[in-house]
Order: C-alpha cells, then sequence, then structure tokens
C-alpha cells in the first residue's frame, strides 16, 4: 500500500495547479496551461539561464537543500566538448514516509520531464535519467507515458531513460544512486570526486530531486521574481510535504515554505491526541506539539529546535505511543539498511540500535547505557563515506532530547506509552535479498 | 612547509589497527578497532611516524594529503555543513 493517495494545498498551489489534483494530466492539457518549456526559454543562453535559477533561490527539496543554481553552475562549469554532463532526476523517494516524488509524477509527469529538458539545456547536457521509486506502479506508468507522449509530439530533445530505483535505503544517496545507474550495486562511493565533477562514467552529472526540477521548469517560464512572491526570503517557493501519522487526511499536500507547521497539520485533520511531530524523515527530528504551535516549516525556524524540513516529511504521533520505542524500531530498521561498506556504519549504528533498545523499555534500561550511547553519537559522526550514519545519529540525539523524560523514566522503571509503530518499516535490504 | 593532514578512506579501512598501534598520537581506535584520526595538521615532529603509518596500512586506506579533513561540501550538505539526506 503506498501512503500517497490524495493531494492537498495550502495557499494557492503551483506544482499541483490546474484541473484536477489526483489525476495525471496529459500533454496537450499541460501544453495548454504552461505552454512548451523550452519555447518560454527560447534564444536564453545557458548562462543565463543558470543566473535565472540562481536569482529565483531555489533551494534543492530533496532534504539537504543546497541551493540548485550552484549545482547547474558547478556542472556546467565542469563539462566540455568532449565531456558533456549528464542529467539525473532523482525520484527513488526511498524515506519510508515520505510520498511526495511518486505523487508528483503519478499527476504532474510533463512538469518534471520539463525541468529536465530545462536542465538539460542549461548544462549542456544531451543524456538524462530518472530514478524512480518502485514502490508506486502508477507513477512509474504516468511517467513512461508522458515520455512516450513527448517523444511522439517531439518535444524530448534530450532522451531521458527511466531506471527503476534499488529498493534499499541508502540507493536514494548521489553517489550509490550514479553506482546503481551505471549497472553497480546501489551502494555510495567516497567523495571527492563529487558527481558534479565527475559522476556517471567520469562525466560531470547533474543529480536533482525530481520536485526540484518540477520547480525549475516554472521558473524557466515565469522568472525568480514569480518563484519569489511566495514563501521566505531565504527559502522561496512552494514545497511538497507528505503528512501522515494520526491524522484523518494524510497525503501530499503543496504548501508555501514558511508556513504554520500546525496550520499544515490542522489541513491534514491532525488529532487532539498528537505529542510529537517527526519532521524531516528519518533523518529528520521530533518536534513537540507546542514547538509546532510556533514553527514554520523553514530551515530557518525549525533550526532553532533543531530541525529542518528536510524532503517535507511531517509525521504526527500521539501521546499513546512511546517516543523512545518508537525511535528505536526505526533506528534499527536504519542499521539493518547500512550498505555494508564501512566500519564505524556497519558497528556503530547496530551497537546504537541495541543500545537505545535497550534504553526503551524499563526492563532493560540501564545508567550506563546513556552515556555510552552519547559517546558513540559524537565518535560515529562524520566517519562513513556517505551521511548515513550522521542521519541515524541526529535522529538518536532528536530522540534523546525530546523524549529525555521517558528514558528518565525507564531507567526508573516505569513507562509511559507503548510500541504502535506510527513509523512505517519496508522489509530491510537483508531481507529483500 | 606546507601542512599535511591525514585521512581514512572509510570503505577499504578494515580496522586492522596498525595506524593507531604506529601512531598514537594522531589515532585512537573507536570500540569496534576503526581509526578516529585527529583532523588538524600533523606536527613536523611526528611527521616520520605518520609517513611510515601511513606506508604500513594493509588495505591502502590512509593517507597524508595536503588537504584538509572536512565535511564534504557535497550538493547534499548545506553551508553550514548540517546533514540531511534527500532520496
Amino acid at each position: 500500500m503506498d501512503l500517497a493517495v490524495r493531494g492537498g494545498v495550502l495557499g494557492s498551489p503551483r506544482l499541483l495547479a490546474g484541473p484536477g489534483r489526483d489525476i495525471t494530466e496529459s500533454l496537450a492539457p499541460h501544453l495548454d496551461r504552461l505552454g512548451d518549456p523550452l519555447g518560454a526559454v527560447g534564444t536564453t543562453s545557458p548562462r543565463e539561464l543558470i543566473q535565472r535559477i540562481r536569482a529565483s533561490g531555489l533551494r534543492g527539496r530533496g532534504g539537504g537543500g543546497f541551493p540548485v543554481g550552484e549545482k547547474l553552475a558547478a556542472v556546467a562549469a565542469g563539462a566540455g566538448v568532449g565531456n558533456r554532463a549528464i542529467v539525473v532526476a532523482n525520484a527513488s523517494e526511498s524515506e519510508p514516509a515520505s510520498a511526495k516524488d511518486r505523487f508528483l509524477l503519478s499527476v504532474r509527469p510533463h512538469l518534471v520531464i520539463d525541468g529536465i529538458e530545462v536542465a538539460a539545456r542549461a548544462v549542456g547536457a544531451r543524456q538524462a535519467y530518472i530514478c524512480v521509486s518502485q514502490r508506486s506502479e502508477q507513477a512509474v506508468f504516468a511517467l513512461r507515458q508522458a515520455l512516450l507522449e513527448r517523444r511522439e509530439a517531439r518535444l524530448l530533445p534530450v532522451p531521458v531513460e527511466v531506471v527503476l530505483a534499488a529498493p534499499t535505503f541508502v540507493g536514494g544517496d548521489e553517489t550509490a544512486l550514479l553506482s546503481w545507474i551505471a549497472g553497480g550495486a546501489p551502494s555510495p562511493t567516497v567523495v571527492p570526486p563529487l558527481p558534479a565533477h565527475k559522476g556517471l562514467t567520469g562525466h560531470p552529472t547533474l543529480v536533482q530531486n525530481a520536485e526540484s526540477l518540477a520547480h525549475l521548469a516554472l521558473i524557466a517560464r515565469f522568472g525568480p521574481d514569480w518563484f519569489r512572491r511566495v514563501g521566505t526570503e531565504e527559502e522561496p517557493g512552494t514545497m511538497l510535504v507528505t503528512v501522515s501519522g494520526c491524522v484523518t487526511s494524510a497525503g501530499v499536500y503543496e504548501t508555501p515554505i514558511g508556513a504554520n507547521l500546525e496550520d499544515i497539520l490542522e489541513a491534514s485533520g491532525w488529532s487532539v491526541e498528537t505529542e510529537v511531530i517527526l519532521v524531516g524523515g528519518y533523518f529528520g527530528s521530533w518536534v513537540s506539539r507546542q514547538d509546532a504551535g510556533v514553527k514554520a516549516l523553514s530551515r530557518a525556524s525549525l533550526a532553532s529546535c533543531g530541525a529542518s524540513p528536510g524532503a517535507g516529511v511531517i509525521l504526527a504521533m500521539p501521546k499513546t505511543a512511546c517516543g523512545v520505542k518508537e525511535t528505536a524500531e526505526v533506528v534499527d530498521w536504519l542499521a539493518a539498511e547500512s550498505s555494508g561498506q564501512c566500519g564505524p556504519c556497519v558497528h556503530g549504528l547496530s551497537a546504537v540500535a541495541a543500545c537505545l533498545t535497550r534504553l526503551a523499555s524499563p526492563a532493560s534500561a540501564r545508567r550506563a547505557d546513556l552515556g555510552r550511547l552519547l559517546r558513540w553519537c559524537t565518535e560515529i559522526e562524520g566517519r562513513g563515506a556517505c551521511r548515513h550514519p550522521d542521519g541515524v545519529i541526529k535522529l538518536v540525539r532528536s530522540c534523546l532530547q525530546v523524549f529525555g523524560p521517558e528514558v528518565e523514566a525507564h531507567r526508573s522503571g516505569r513507562c509511559f506509552g507503548s510500541y504502535e509503530g506510527w513509523l512505517p518499516l519496508p522489509a530491510t535490504t537483508q531481507q529483500v535479498r | 612547509m606546507k601542512s599535511l593532514y591525514l585521512h581514512v578512506n572509510p570503505i577499504t579501512c578494515a580496522g586492522h589497527g596498525l595506524c593507531a598501534e604506529l601512531l598514537p598520537e594522531a589515532v585512537r581506535l573507536d570500540d569496534w578497532g576503526y581509526p578516529m584520526v585527529d583532523p588538524s595538521p600533523v606536527s613536523p615532529r611526528i611527521l616520520g611516524h605518520a609517513r611510515r603509518a601511513v606506508a604500513a596500512c594493509p588495505t591502502l586506506a590512509f593517507a597524508l594529503r595536503a588537504t584538509p579533513v572536512r565535511r564534504l561540501i557535497s550538493p547534499r550538505v548545506d553551508e553550514a555543513g548540517e546533514n540531511d539526506k534527500s532520496h
């Protein structure tokens, strides 16, 4: 079963604009509504195009929030004759609590393809890939159908090859993605070299989240000033969020960046029982209900409570659930999802998971475990080839901070909640194998 | 003289631990036997020992380079160096 069952909006939508928010928009209505993206770009030089994206202030919507214009410039700078750039759209969305990229592809596939074509123009690429999650047949179908339509209409100057994403969590990492597309294992590689300098088959490669590319397509049409009319000064535009947990209307919502967290939860019908909210995903942070009332969905606002919007995951959890137990299950799952390459990740994360699991139960919580866990967090951070260990450590730290009173209670033999399984846990890679 | 820094390739490192044995001044092992390396420039006083430790690494994972070890400015990491993940 997939999370993406319905779409909603706060304010006026951009990506989800147009008729029928939950149905696939085919090429003809897409062109009627928005016109040909490369036609709109016209004779704009690649340099000007990149300048336009830079001026828009668009940041990546995959979780890292890196400025898209800077990345385009880095790829374009490294590319040249005989060393053409390659564009890779990342819709692998391996984050279990996220469904926004699959949803976007199911309803507005042409917007993402527009973005790929415009980005290819900007960096001078003649080759593009889109790596799409296998979790939604609808998204894969809509994407392939859309590509067929464009090929027939001769609106696909740069061919786009569809690759099904590896069914692993780490497979969505940029370098793992490129290794997978090249036919290898979906395992991260050591950086540098960055994909932007030396990516697929050694070529400068632009890896960009699918939603970021859809925004890019709209900026190419309507300009940076239009893009900046919504959102905040630092983080302009709208973003897609996946809201789930104890809400009546789980789904993918388009919201202006900077919207109040509580308003988003209100729109999705959050339960009065809501106690905490997981923001950003499994590499994200827990935010208390009180904080949700005063925090906005932006990096700047969430930073003060150690969180960030990440890839737009918002998951509400009721007070009946024990936050330590829920987190411990996820950390255990994440530890098993390590690609198994780096010692500190393989051994460190499984030790961290076991330690947190002990702290999650009054029967096993020991005083020494908390100190040990904090020391391991400091020692493991930054010592993997990719950021998998760092992301897990971030979640563990947030758990210890927000659920500190629960950990204390467990150590004195009491527990106020139980494990209710609010955080989805797909079969681990090991089980799939 | 130009500063040199110690680097570990975490993928090729198999935790033999020779680096910590030969260069305890700059390397300490974690609870699983993998090296935690001092990120500051290698002191000229121990440079000879550092070179011998690098040469002794059985998996060639240990290296001396002129570039400092820093959190990689990858397109996935923002300017503040905060870690996050997409997918």
